[in-house]
């Protein structure tokens, strides 16, 4: 089971993990400063398997890829939005960090509902009221990336990029 | 047949693609700066080892310009290990202002160019007529490895920019007003190509203003095809032959007409870029610090601007001011023509080449509460500083006469 955690339209990369505390690779410190300006409790609370929930336009701003990452580093199950920021949801999907759109699943959801997300086949079960959705389909090639399990491994696995 | 996206696209792959298309392509450049360039090396370790190298290291291009000269031991290291990486794979970096000025001024970018850089404002070069776009470290620590890329290739969003800019209006309050119109997220996936009437009478500077925040609009990329004005820019910057890349018979998704000669000088209100509105409605807004500089507008013109504004004048007590040539080049140039003595006299501080308080680490940082007027394209919640800070931005017309009130004016005041 997992924890819903609720954010707005346009959280942007500088909200995930501000510019002062992105100096680092060290995922770890990533982890602690995520979302702190936002949801100060988020990164001490969040237990493994939960899911962000989100409005339009998740992870604007920034190419940092410091965000996918820190929130990867809390160990959260996937983030899904009404909508995500185009280089966000790239670097989402190139470092293995789920990222579904489901715009009912999103308006039809509370911070702290229960949740039960199927990654193979995007049902997604809200347990506190009892609704089930479906993410929209992956774009084919992002397909590929996501099943990879990232870009690095799609292009291990298919000896080039093509 | 298409856009200028589809145009540059077609021609790098040889056969026509039109939006929508994914397409693997061999790109010009490879750019990431000191913040992105660690976790591209982390990437290209996995991908290709620790014996890998870059696909051409003339082409891949390392700028330091987020933290430097280094603020912090944290920072410090980071350069320190990604030197050691660029002296193994003979790279040269670039250590002379904020890579989305020094790329460009360099020659590294013409037109019909494919370019992805590690940041989001690598949208700028498409001023040029260079399909140019921000990745995350991981895809440009591929690009390094590979020297390709993945695109699926963007619909397009045409704003036709007309009129004449009125007295006191700059590009960025054009830009502003694009964001405006258009909304933070109205061109995401998508490029936004600029055509109209106004555009063959602006400089290749404020083009790159526009493009800069193609990305504030979502936008993967901000399209300028090249004119007279780029062929003369580029003139001594590249040896290298380029086509006059256009779009033909293109199919627009949306578009925008922008008449110029209605604007007014305007700024953009925390938190959002398209909290636009003119600069009398909020012109009693105390202002704690002044920022000129940055990727969208630290170059001459901008110091030009701000320089007759201040000329023989000082800025209010009650403010500060800092002021950031975007490159060594406008700095030297700034120099040369008298504009840095001009700001220092006026009681600015006058910075290193590079991006500053923008990302707010170092040179400007913002105390709880304060607020800052800058020529920046983000007033994103805590950017430059404390979170409970806000962030307002303007042309460097109107960050030159609210330094000197001590809060946000408009400068036909002072023109």
């Amino acid at each position: 089971m997992s924890r819903v955690w609720m954010l707005g339209d346009n959280v942007n990369t500088d909200v995930i993990i501000p510019g002062r505390y992105n100096v680092t690779t060290d995922r770890a410190q990533l982890a602690r400063y995520c979302l702190c300006e936002v949801l100060p409790e988020f990164s001490k609370a969040v237990q493994p398997g939960d899911v962000i929930m989100a409005g339009h336009n998740f992870g604007c701003g920034s190419s940092r890829e410091h965000a996918p990452a820190a929130i990867q580093a809390n160990q959260v199950k996937a983030v899904i939005a009404r909508s995500f920021a185009r280089i966000f949801y790239r670097n989402a999907v190139n470092i293995g960090l789920p990222v579904l759109i489901c715009e009912e699943a999103v308006l039809a959801s509370h911070d702290g509902d229960q949740i039960d997300v199927d990654l193979n086949t995007g049902v997604i079960r809200n347990l506190t009221t009892g609704q089930t959705f479906e993410a929209e389909p992956l774009d084919p090639f992002v397909a590929r990336i996501v099943e990879a399990g990232g870009i690095i491994e799609y292009i291990r696995r298919e000896g080039t990029l093509r | 047949m298409g856009t200028l996206a589809e145009e540059i696209f077609s021609r790098k792959v040889g056969r026509t693609v039109t939006a929508g298309e994914t397409v693997v392509v061999d790109v010009d450049r490879v750019m990431s700066h000191d913040t992105t360039t660690p976790l591209a090396i982390q990437a290209f370790r996995k991908l290709v080892g620790p014996e890998g190298r870059v696909f051409d290291p003339k082409r891949s291009h390392i700028v330091f310009d987020h933290i430097i000269p280094a603020a912090t031991i944290a920072a410090a290291t980071l350069h320190r290990d990604t030197r050691k990486f660029a002296q193994e794979q003979d790279i040269t970096i670039l250590q002379e202002g904020i890579c989305h000025q020094v790329m460009p001024e360099r020659g590294y970018v013409v037109p019909g160019d494919v370019i992805v850089g590690a940041d989001s404002h690598t949208c700028t070069y498409g001023a040029l007529g260079a399909f140019a776009t921000g990745m995350g470290s991981t895809d440009i620590g591929v690009a390094y490895a590979t020297g390709r890329s993945w695109f699926r290739v963007p619909a397009t969003i045409n704003v036709q920019l007309t009129g004449e800019m009125p007295h006191g209006v700059f590009a960025k309050d054009l830009t502003l007003e694009m964001v405006r119109q258009i909304g933070v997220d109205g061109a995401n996936y998508r490029a936004l190509e600029f055509t109209g009437d106004l555009l063959p009478k602006l400089s290749v500077s404020e083009r790159f203003t526009f493009c800069n925040m193609a990305i504030e609009m979502g936008g993967k990329a901000g399209l300028i095809a090249p004119d007279e004005v780029t062929r003369e820019w580029l003139r001594g910057r590249t040896d290298r032959e380029y086509p006059m890349i256009q779009a033909h018979n293109p199919h627009y998704e949306r578009t925008f007409v922008i008449d110029a000669s209605r604007l007014q000088p305007s700024v953009a209100c925390p938190p959002d870029v398209n909290n636009v509105v003119p600069v009398e409605q909020v012109q009693d807004i105390e202002i704690d610090q002044v920022f000129i500089g940055t990727c969208t507008n630290g170059r001459l013109d901008d110091l030009a601007i701000a320089a007759n504004i201040l000329r023989g004048r000082t800025i209010s007590p009650r403010t500060r001011m800092v002021v950031i040539p975007a490159s060594r080049e406008v700095y030297l140039e700034a120099m040369r023509l008298g504009y840095l003595e001009i700001f220092a006299r006026a009681g600015a501080s006058v910075g290193t080449p590079g991006c500053g308080p923008c990302i707010g680490r170092h040179f400007g940082v913002l105390a709880p509460g304060e607020r800052a007027l800058t020529t920046m394209n983000r007033n994103f919640t805590g950017r430059m500083g404390d979170p409970t800070s806000e962030i307002y931005l303007g042309s460097p017309a109107t960050a030159a006469a609210t330094a000197i009130t001590g809060h946000i004016t408009d400068p036909r005041e002072f023109l």
